[in-house]
């Protein structure tokens, strides 16, 4: 039931409003609205029951075994709340002059220093409010740089295929042609079509490392001498950093630019689908570019960096400086890891991963990478089970959230058919993983004897499978008296 | 080891079933020489008791200032309810609703926001969110040249009074594609924007026209007259507005009878902290016949294989992740978990209570603007009608001012002089409905005591202000 079929006429949350509505005194009459917005009018008890409920038809991380593979869906302490909510915290007004704000930039400004020691950068900004906006940082930054350079003809971005879609959209919201390459067989990129589409008409390349095949990029520091040798710079593409956290520095491999997704890598809450923070790392030559505003730090005081301070700049991607909140659970976070912490994040995400490929593998299950190591994620096709069973990989997803496991990632990356990619994270112990292998085993059996079992699955959540082409077609997008 | 529950048991049973003999061994794959050196400037780790004494070491430095500015985010009363419902760990530790079937909650609370917002805004259809209020308006016009066949141009008129903050946003945004923001000035006495200087434009090609409500000075536009310039000009009519003034103002959906186009804005004072100026979540809503160019998540009820309702993401044709290159947006994550405090925020407030947090917000400033200029040295700047915030201007350098105030736990203001150097020594404020009847004289009297201060101590023969 929504809540609005729960309203009833002239019901209220007293409590909740101020005690009177005082005239608009001042404000034309044409200005006004008639009556009031039609919101639902409940009880605070009505509201807070209503949504309870709700909470409870989600599947979340604090509930289930989550193994989405490339959304790094580990556990988010609850520390990192509790802090970042503290009244001194969350009561900062953003434009609080910096007499007011030395407690919070001191933390923004740890939080940039130890960025830039994980991803071997020489510079971090902390703006950019997700993965795709620190994409879109990265790629006008790029342009900015062969802009300021007079470097004019250079309007292309190479993008593998195996690439997460928001890395083709952002170069053409950067106003770039989009060049696709393929990927091998043995799910490193295709070198000899990337020499044959690197030229003049390079301004970059947008990689992933590790890729979303779940391995790792074996020819990078080739793959990085050719783009410079060609003029293009580098982009990394932060959304599987847990893989490699303190093992392997994106700066080390010949990456010019690297954004960050804290609400994976550092543990920030996904929240249903954002706030996420998506900072950007950059290389001396791209220092200059940098999205405003920055902490700076003068041995004394912090300070705000703007476009008085970095004249280069790409300039601002938001209102204020980005999501503070989430950047400040991150640094919570990145403080209990400690630098003892980060490298066995990337350590157990991959022994994790690698445990959990032997053993479905082990239980009929094929790899689509089976020669190759795992990283923090790994793909499973089903093409086999589609063909001779006729039970997809939709099918299997289905299914697990009848067992109580949330899906893996189905049919992305694109080019492996049918397939899952999994990913545990390093916060699963190993009798989770055991479990997860038990119910894919059960519904491998229940595909072979009872496969409309599987097909019309689920049958215990509070809906069965939706109709998404008749929400498509027969668009209610609100609610209507 | 925090967040990671291997025993030394597990460890050797899952290595055994891999078949390496140490961790390390699963890490063969990369290049020796690439291997990271131990981490220069990552401090040892933190028990939670450590970390939280450092927490709030730091919370403290900050202080709890009595605020009165606003120039975009906005110091509103949350109800308790409001974020502990939402940091429910069934709404905080999910993720973007792909599994629809496990994702009922979050579905139907998105579609319930799509109500309410479109209730508020008085338009057809709303998205799921945007980052914020500036990048969401970048998109509104990104949306808008895509939208507008009659316009070749991809020029957009931006009126000098909309928030500065958003005009570089936007500008960052959309000028590697081409796209040209035409400045409309303001008019001096009332902080309108200028008419006359829009109907300058009349008959050239532009795709959009922006309209802020209330405008950065907290005056109100005469949206109508704006609105009808644009559709008559061929122009969409892309409306800016704070969502709290919509309980008492004329929604977009009613400007010029037809209405604007799209309606955008920092959803912030509907549920979320100051928290530093994020994460808040933009909003937008549209007319039905351009829901196709919407970007950002949509959710759209449908039935079940046995006809029961519910709910999922829709038009997903549109996105990134299927559309790759030809997507109307990048966006993926958004701001879900805003969201989520943002339905039950307006649950609890209903359009009388959001109508009543308004109306308080404007008389309080109102109020506080009547107290401040009756001292010597301080006046209105311009004479349009306001919603909860207005411009003065000081006989002082407003820097030295603010400074003097905050000195005293009073934050007093958004200085304007960086963004408006015109106006002079000014200052924007801002009262909300948290601001007692005590904090205004706290904060009438220190500004009297520190400009009589002034003016005594620069000024002793002649202390009139101009």
């Amino acid at each position: 039931m929504l809540i609005y079929e729960q309203s009833r006429p002239g019901r209220r949350a007293f409590a909740q409003a101020p005690k009177q509505r005082p005239a608009l005194d001042g404000i034309p009459s044409e200005l006004l609205r008639g009556a009031p917005p039609a919101l639902p009018e409940v009880s605070e008890m009505d509201a807070v029951r209503h949504y309870t409920r709700l909470s409870q038809k989600n599947f979340s991380i604090d509930t289930q075994f989550y193994p989405l593979g490339s959304c790094t869906m580990k556990y988010n302490p609850r520390a990192c709340n509790s802090l970042a909510m503290l009244p001194g915290l969350i009561g900062r007004h953003p434009h609080a002059p910096a007499s007011h704000s030395q407690g919070f930039l001191a933390c923004m400004f740890d939080l940039q220093e130890m960025l830039k020691d994980v991803t071997g950068m020489r510079r971090v900004s902390l703006v950019p409010a997700a993965g795709a906006q620190g994409e879109f940082a990265g790629v006008a930054m790029i342009r900015a740089y062969h802009e300021a350079r007079g470097d004019k003809g250079r309007n292309e971005i190479i993008v593998p295929d195996a690439a997460h879609g928001t890395n083709p959209a952002t170069a053409v919201m950067c106003g770039y042609k989009v060049r696709e390459i393929p990927t091998l067989d043995d799910g490193d990129v295709d070198v000899e079509a990337l020499k044959g589409v690197l030229g003049p008409q390079t301004a970059g390349i947008m990689l992933t490392n590790p890729s979303t095949l779940g391995v790792f990029e074996r020819k990078i520091t080739e793959i990085a001498r050719l783009v410079h040798e060609a003029g293009g710079l580098l982009y990394y593409d932060g959304a599987n950093l847990n893989a490699i956290l303190g093992k392997v520095r994106p700066g080390d491999m010949g990456f010019d630019v690297i954004h960050m997704n804290l609400h994976k890598t550092f543990s920030t809450p996904h929240g249903g689908g954002g706030p996420g923070a998506g900072p950007v790392g950059v290389s001396e030559r791209l220092v200059p570019f940098l999205p405003v505003p920055m902490v700076g730090f003068d041995g004394h005081d912090y300070n705000w960096l703007t476009a008085k301070e970095c004249p280069q700049t790409i300039g601002k991607l938001s209102a204020f400086a980005g999501n503070a909140g989430v950047l400040l659970r991150a640094y919570i976070y990145a403080r209990m890891l400690g630098r003892e912490g980060m490298a066995r994040v990337a350590e157990y995400a991959t022994l994790n991963a690698n445990y959990l490929a032997k053993r479905l593998s082990d239980a009929g299950f094929d790899l689509a990478y089976p020669r190759r190591r795992a990283t923090h994620e790994f793909i499973v096709t089903l093409r086999r089970q589609a063909k001779e069973l006729d039970v997809s990989a939709m099918d299997f997803a289905k299914r697990l959230l009848d067992l109580g496991y949330h899906a893996p990632t189905t049919y992305f990356p694109l080019l492996v058919p049918e397939c899952l990619l999994i990913e545990p994270t390093e916060t699963e112990a190993m009798d989770a993983l055991d479990g997860f292998v038990e119910a894919m085993v059960r519904i491998k059996g229940e595909a072979e004897a009872t496969p409309e079992v599987v097909k019309t699955a689920p049958h215990t959540l509070p809906v069965r499978r939706l109709d998404d082409v008749r929400a498509a077609r027969e668009l209610d997008l609100r609610w209507q008296a | 080891m925090p967040f990671i529950p291997h025993t030394e048991e597990d460890v050797r049973r899952m290595l055994e079933v891999i078949g390496v003999a140490r961790i390390d061994d699963l890490f063969d794959e990369i290049p020796a020489d690439l291997r990271a050196q131990p981490l220069q400037h990552v401090p040892e780790g933190m028990s939670e008791m450590e970390v939280t004494a450092l927490l709030q070491a730091r919370a403290r430095e900050d202080g709890l200032p009595v605020c009165f500015i606003g120039a975009g985010a906005y110091d509103h009363h949350i109800p308790a309810a409001v974020w502990q419902i939402a940091t429910r760990g069934e709404f905080y530790s999910a993720y973007t609703p792909y599994q629809a079937e496990a994702s009922q909650g979050t579905l139907q609370l998105l579609y319930e926001y799509q109500s309410m917002m479109t209730a508020l805004m008085a338009m057809d259809v709303s998205n799921a969110s945007l980052y914020d209020g500036a990048s969401g308006l970048a998109e509104a016009v990104l949306m808008a040249v895509r939208v507008n066949r009659k316009s070749k141009s991809r020029r957009i008129l931006v009126p000098r009074s909309l928030n500065p903050a958003y005009r570089q946003t936007v500008h960052a945004i959309v000028r590697n594609q081409q796209i040209e923001l035409v400045e409309v000035p303001f008019d001096a006495a009332t902080g309108r924007t200028d008419m006359a200087a829009l109907e300058a434009h009349a008959g050239t090609d532009c795709a959009a026209l922006v309209i802020p409500q209330p405008n950065f000075f907290g005056v109100l536009e005469d949206v109508d007259a704006l609105t009808a310039f644009a559709h008559a000009n061929n122009m969409l009519a892309i409306a800016v507005v704070n969502p709290v003034a919509m309980a008492v103002l004329r929604p977009p959906g009613e400007w010029a009878g037809q209405g604007a186009d799209i309606a955008c804005g920092e959803g912030q004072p509907l549920g979320a902290p100051l928290s530093s100026g994020g994460p808040y979540f933009g909003f937008m809503c549209c007319k039905q016949e351009m829901v196709r160019q919407m970007p950002g998540r949509i959710i759209g009820k449908t039935v079940d294989l046995e006809g029961k309702a519910g709910y999922t993401l829709t038009l997903q044709a549109r996105e990134q992740h299927i559309r790759r290159s030809k997507a109307t947006s990048n966006i993926c994550t958004n701001q879900g978990l805003l969201v989520t405090a943002a339905t039950i925020h307006m649950a609890l407030l209903g359009g009388e209570g959001l109508a009543r947090v308004a109306a308080s917000c404007h008389a309080n400033t109102v109020d506080l603007l009547g107290r401040l200029t009756t001292i010597d040295g301080v006046e209105r700047l311009f004479d349009g009608p306001v919603f909860h915030e207005g411009v003065l201007r000081l006989a002082a350098p407003a820097p030295d001012i603010l400074r003097s105030l905050a000195a005293h736990n009073v934050l007093g203001g958004y200085d304007l002089a960086h963004d408006y150097p015109e106006l002079g020594s000014a200052i924007l404020v801002c009262a909300t409905e948290l601001r007692t009847s005590s904090d205004l004289d706290e904060y009438a009297t220190k500004l009297a005591r520190i400009m009589a201060a002034r003016s005594q101590a620069k000024c002793p023969v002649e202390p009139k202000f101009n």
